[in-house]
């Protein structure tokens, strides 16, 4: 039954990376990486039952905590250049 | 009883499925950086709750329950907190929403 859930979210992976290499701002690639950080943490909760060793929720749990801090470290730190050059081109970029 | 377990798992992993797709096909697909936001909160939280309770049904009472439940409540109060930081800094950085009827000052969130 993992299966389903497991093709499901590696579709939305995939289409989270294209997201995240079409988008045409800094924060459309920010949220498409964080949409693919959440979705890693559900399929490593999938997986650590599909292949019967549920130690990779350990996996999962510092993953969750490792994607939370790199999205908000990645927004401090292009916010600080967005008010370095003078916020021309609305974080284009 | 094992059965209703199995069919309780399989409807919630096949709902969280959908809603995850669902979510991932309207990331790719909307016009905006706010509406791709509102796609994408609902595979951070209603994909997550369906997906880690439908597991939760096959783990049982074990460790692996309260680890879930633990990656559970972490997901559900890390991912409105990150998506507020971006929209703010989003919206500090001058990304307008796309459609402002009056100039924007009746928008939500200001």
């Amino acid at each position: 039954m993992y299966y389903v859930f497991t093709l499901a979210t590696l579709v939305t992976m995939a289409l989270a990376l294209a997201r995240a290499i079409l988008g045409p701002s800094v924060y459309d690639r920010v949220l498409a990486v964080n949409m693919f950080g959440t979705k890693t943490v559900l399929l490593l909760a999938a997986i650590a039952f599909l292949y019967g060793r549920p130690d990779f929720l350990d996996l999962a749990l510092a993953y969750a905590l490792i994607n939370f801090i790199g999205t908000l470290a990645v927004l401090e730190f292009f916010r600080s250049r967005v008010g370095q050059r003078g916020d021309k081109d609305g974080g284009r970029a | 009883m094992q059965l209703l377990l199995d069919v309780i798992s399989w409807v919630l992993l096949t709902l969280g499925g959908i809603a995850v797709l669902v979510g991932g096909i309207g990331a790719l697909r909307m016009p905006d950086l706010y509406t791709r936001m509102h796609a994408v909160s609902v595979t951070d939280s209603l994909g997550a709750i369906l997906v880690l309770t439908g597991i939760m049904f096959q783990a049982g009472l074990s460790l692996a329950t309260i680890k879930l439940i633990a990656i559970l409540l972490f997901l559900l109060l890390t991912s409105p907190t990150a998506s507020n930081a971006l929209a703010s800094a989003a919206l500090i950085a001058g990304t307008k929403p796309l459609d402002e009827p009056d100039g924007g000052n009746t928008g939500a969130g200001r």
